[in-house]
């Protein structure tokens, strides 16, 4: 069986920043296992600019971003294996992959971090009826024929959900050629960046129907059409609001994913709240040296902060196979009024260095609010928020500082302080 | 000239035209699909019924029941995934209680086995996730699942390597006959024969009363199924169903053959022959009896919704053989459920009864043998290391939620009457039919097929000519 320290199973940006952070950190015994022909991942058909702008100070492509890890990657000379898909992880560590050139193979390593980010959801999870015709596409699937394929999915477009990669097809597709009659998004409120909003649909005149959705899908070859409507308070569609628009093409943008068949064969514990693993703040979760880190762990809007967790998973899991990680006084963090999830969700207060970044999302629009930071009852931050939304994701920052006088606190909790 | 035209290339006429092929006779199978498994055979609950259900002494009662003894051999045989999970059916009060002893003695004078009544406690050892308000239930350990797009698939591939021939995406217009031959009129132009079967499923009472005084009606009712992903696949063992009411076998909920969850279906009458819809009313029912069996319905966990339309006779039982009033027209006909598990029963009479009409002799030569289908990640780590050695291109995942190689998808393909649509390769190796449904691997799936049977990747669809995935390059309509 080949040995390995560390293995990294993504090549993503989140697998490539943890892979430089282990390297900068002394780890030399590195593989990196990836499923597509090429490093960088998603990033590679985001074409579109807006990357980089918190952790290289540059408005960068996806691929432009991917490109300056995969530099350092070859620089350093690491290890890795495209076309190559991992099939079986156990508890202890050993790897099961597959591909073309090595057949079925098998690795133990001492350390493993999952990258392996995230997929759509699909129709069938949403329950949409009507008929099941060619023409309905995930963004993604679609920025992957336009962007990579060099293919027009689509004449009439029409976009259900207005998550970030909803929007951003809007506008591509557009410039492609297309015609994107409307996005429709069953909250009253959007599942995308602000910005995106602005550059991707307002300034193509693209109208964003809130609280509407899709109740039924024409055609039965190729779809020829929807039928729309307008959505209560409950999200339960109200009678005689139903709309007919026809179009060849029908984009999903309705959320993500975290990909964790792996990390369940592996026994990790996952958070029904993000289906992604429980961690704590050095993102080990409950299998020892298996660390997670990116869309793996939670869905984030920025891959900068992808990049930067992933950062910490990487150290950590040089930490652990130099045999210098701690584990012992874990303070739980805990999702309080308004937050749906926390990422982490226990910190050890020993493995602080300077700070610690906790990462959640909000589970309604909070106008005038503010962001309280309690250890038990100790109100220790309480920061005020002209807008919080489950669009963006929110982060605080505790210094290490809070921790010292603190760290027989059994709970830190995050939560939304009145409007 | 034909012999014999089956018309309809569900699990039906693709059965029979594998028995059909034994006899030395000229066979055709036309479809309007572009594919096998296009209707009613590819929408359903994949059981292999036991046979209790039907009334004693109906055609459904018979086929079930021999289908079902059938089935393990057969599928073994023909590289069918299938397994005898057993089905439940669950009573919730004394009346019930009483259905269900009904039940077992009516499976009893069909003949089916080993059939008895399990007490609450006993039941829900067997299935703990079920009720705890269930008052008994009846177990059936000859029930199974089976996977229904390899139970049409794999006969229709013996099928045409005995030198049936498929004609796919042609239509009937109309029948007639002149002196003995039959006149199939259809939109590809007009196939002479001397013998029909008619296979044509929810529109076979049509083609029926072209020919036939005898008119016959299908009413077509509707069923709605939502699929779960594997990871709450053995959420039950067993198949297991609620008491039965007139509308039929009621919402099940079933682990397939291939391992995801099934919920469904309810029971519409439909009056439109081609609406596969499912609607929001029709998933909300389902899911909401379903929950009386099994109370945590994993509603997170579904993966795709689909609809299927039972060909229903309005007489109700299975309508086979030849009409009395034309020779050589030979019904299947009403083929609903236990239409599947029936299949196989069914093809050796009908092949029996139609070389009889035609004095037809067996000839030499026939191949029984299905090329293997090697489904990779179902196999050992020893296994998966000998057929990577035979082939490398089994070393490359295409679709990964399903773990298909890039050998399984070319070997769809090149098969005999391989795969020339998305679907196509979706229902032979599972590519697209996981938890991402295709989200991933559709784009590949799309070039293999274009390069492999060197067509222009815009042509290729999803089933029919008309449902392609692109619709030009970039830009070209600026």
């Amino acid at each position: 069986m080949l040995k390995k320290d560390l293995v990294i199973i993504g090549a993503g940006p989140a697998g490539l920043a943890a892979v430089l952070s282990a390297y900068n950190h002394g780890i030399r015994d590195i593989l990196i296992l990836e499923r597509e022909s090429f490093l960088g991942g998603i990033l590679n058909q985001c074409i579109h600019n807006g990357f980089g702008l918190h952790i290289f100070k540059a408005e960068l492509t996806g691929p432009e971003y991917a490109a300056r890890y995969i530099e350092k990657i070859h620089e350093a000379g690491i290890e890795y294996w495209l076309d190559t898909m991992v099939i079986d992880l156990s508890k202890t560590r050993k790897i099961t992959a597959m591909n073309e050139t090595r057949g079925v193979i098998e690795i133990q390593a001492k350390a493993v971090v999952l990258a392996m980010g995230c997929r759509e959801r699909t129709r069938g999870a949403l329950n949409i009826p009507g008929f099941r015709p060619s023409g309905i596409f995930s963004a993604g699937t679609a920025q992957k024929y336009v962007n990579i394929d060099g293919y027009l999915p689509g004449r009439e477009i029409v976009i259900l959900g207005s998550g970030d990669i909803g929007l951003i097809m809007a506008r591509r597709l557009t410039l492609e050629g297309a015609k994107v009659k409307m996005v429709l998004e069953i909250m009253p409120y959007s599942g995308g960046l602000k910005r995106n909003i602005v550059q991707c649909l307002d300034d193509y005149g693209i109208p964003l129907k809130l609280s509407h959705t899709i109740v039924n899908i024409h055609g039965k070859d190729r779809i020829t059409g929807i039928t729309y409507a307008k959505v209560d308070k409950n999200l339960e569609v109200i009678a005689g609001t139903e709309e007919y628009v026809s179009c060849d093409t029908l984009l999903l943008s309705v959320g993500l994913i975290p990909e964790n068949e792996l990390s369940r064969k592996a026994g990790v514990s996952i958070n029904k709240m993000t289906q992604g693993p429980l961690v704590a703040n050095n993102l080990e979760t409950s299998v020892p040296g298996v660390y997670a880190c990116g869309n793996v762990l939670h869905v984030h809007d920025l891959v900068d902060y992808v990049s930067e967790e992933a950062e910490e998973a990487g150290k950590s899991a040089a930490l652990h196979i130099l045999a210098k990680d701690r584990h012992d006084g874990m303070i739980k963090v805990q999702a309080g009024r308004g937050i749906r999830y926390t990422v982490p969700s226990a910190i050890d207060p020993e493995a602080i260095d300077k700070f610690v970044i906790i990462r959640f999302r909000v589970d309604n629009v909070y106008e005038r609010a503010s962001l309280m930071v309690r250890f038990d009852n100790d109100l220790v931050s309480n920061k005020e928020k002209r807008i919080l939304t489950p669009g963006e994701m929110e982060q605080v920052i505790l210094p290490k500082a809070w921790f010292t006088s603190r760290k027989d606190a059994e709970s830190i909790i995050i939560e939304v302080g009145k409007e | 000239m034909f012999d014999t035209i089956i018309i309809g290339a569900g699990v039906i006429g693709c059965s029979i035209a594998a028995e059909l092929a034994k006899y030395d006779l000229k066979i055709a199978v036309i479809e309007k699909n572009s594919d096998v498994c296009e209707e009613t055979s590819k929408a359903n609950s994949g059981i292999a019924h036991s046979g209790y259900d039907a009334m004693p002494g109906s055609l459904k009662a018979k086929y079930n029941v021999k289908g079902n003894k059938m089935m393990a051999e057969y599928c073994s045989r023909l590289h069918v995934p299938f397994r005898q999970n057993g089905s439940l059916v669950i009573a919730f009060d004394q009346r019930e209680i009483k259905k269900l002893e009904l039940l077992k003695a009516q499976g009893v004078k069909n003949g089916v086995d080993g059939l008895i009544i399990l007490g609450k406690d006993e039941a829900l050892k067997l299935e703990p996730n079920l009720n705890p308000e269930i008052a008994a239930a009846m177990y059936a350990p000859t029930g199974g699942v089976v996977d229904p797009f390899q139970l049409t698939i794999a006969p229709a591939e013996i099928a045409s390597q005995n030198g049936v021939e498929f004609f796919f995406r042609t239509t009937v217009l109309s029948l007639h006959k002149e002196n003995d031959i039959f006149m199939v009129d259809t939109d590809h132009g007009i196939f002479q024969t001397r013998t029909i079967v008619n296979a044509a499923g929810v529109f076979s009472d049509d083609l029926n009363n072209m020919v036939s005084r005898h008119q016959r009606t299908i009413k077509p009712r509707k069923g709605e199924y939502c699929l779960f992903d594997k990871q709450v696949g053995s959420l039950v063992g067993a198949t297991i169903f609620q008491v039965p009411t007139e509308k039929g076998k009621g919402v099940l909920v079933t682990p397939t053959a291939e391992g995801n969850l099934l919920v469904g279906p309810n029971s519409e009458l439909d009056d439109q022959k081609e609406d596969t819809m499912t609607t929001a009313a029709g998933i909300k029912y389902v899911l909401s009896t379903a929950a009386r069996t099994i109370p945590d319905i994993p509603k997170a966990f579904i993966i795709t919704g689909f609809a299927g339309l039972r060909a229903s006779e309005i007489d109700g039982d299975f309508v086979l053989g030849e009409a009395e009033d034309v020779p050589g027209f030979f019904n299947a006909l009403g083929i609903e459920s236990p239409g599947l598990t029936s299949a196989p029963a069914i093809a050796i009479d009908m092949a029996t009864w139609v070389s009889d009409r035609l004095k037809a002799k067996k000839r030499s030569g026939y191949d029984p043998v299905r090329k293997p289908v090697h489904r990779f990640d179902s196999l050992s780590l020893a296994d998966k290391q000998l057929l990577y050695q035979q082939d490398h291109e089994y070393g490359r995942v295409i679709c990964r939620c399903e773990v298909v190689t890039l050998a399984e998808i070319k070997d769809a393909i090149h098969r005999p009457l391989g795969a020339t649509t998305v679907d196509g390769v979706k229902r032979r190796t599972r590519a697209g039919s996981g938890r991402c449904q295709g989200g991933f691997c559709s784009p590949r799936v799309l070039e293999i097929l274009a390069s492999e049977l060197k067509k222009d990747i815009r042509k290729i669809a999803k089933a029919s000519e008309k449902s392609t995935f692109l619709v030009g390059l970039d830009k070209d309509l600026l």
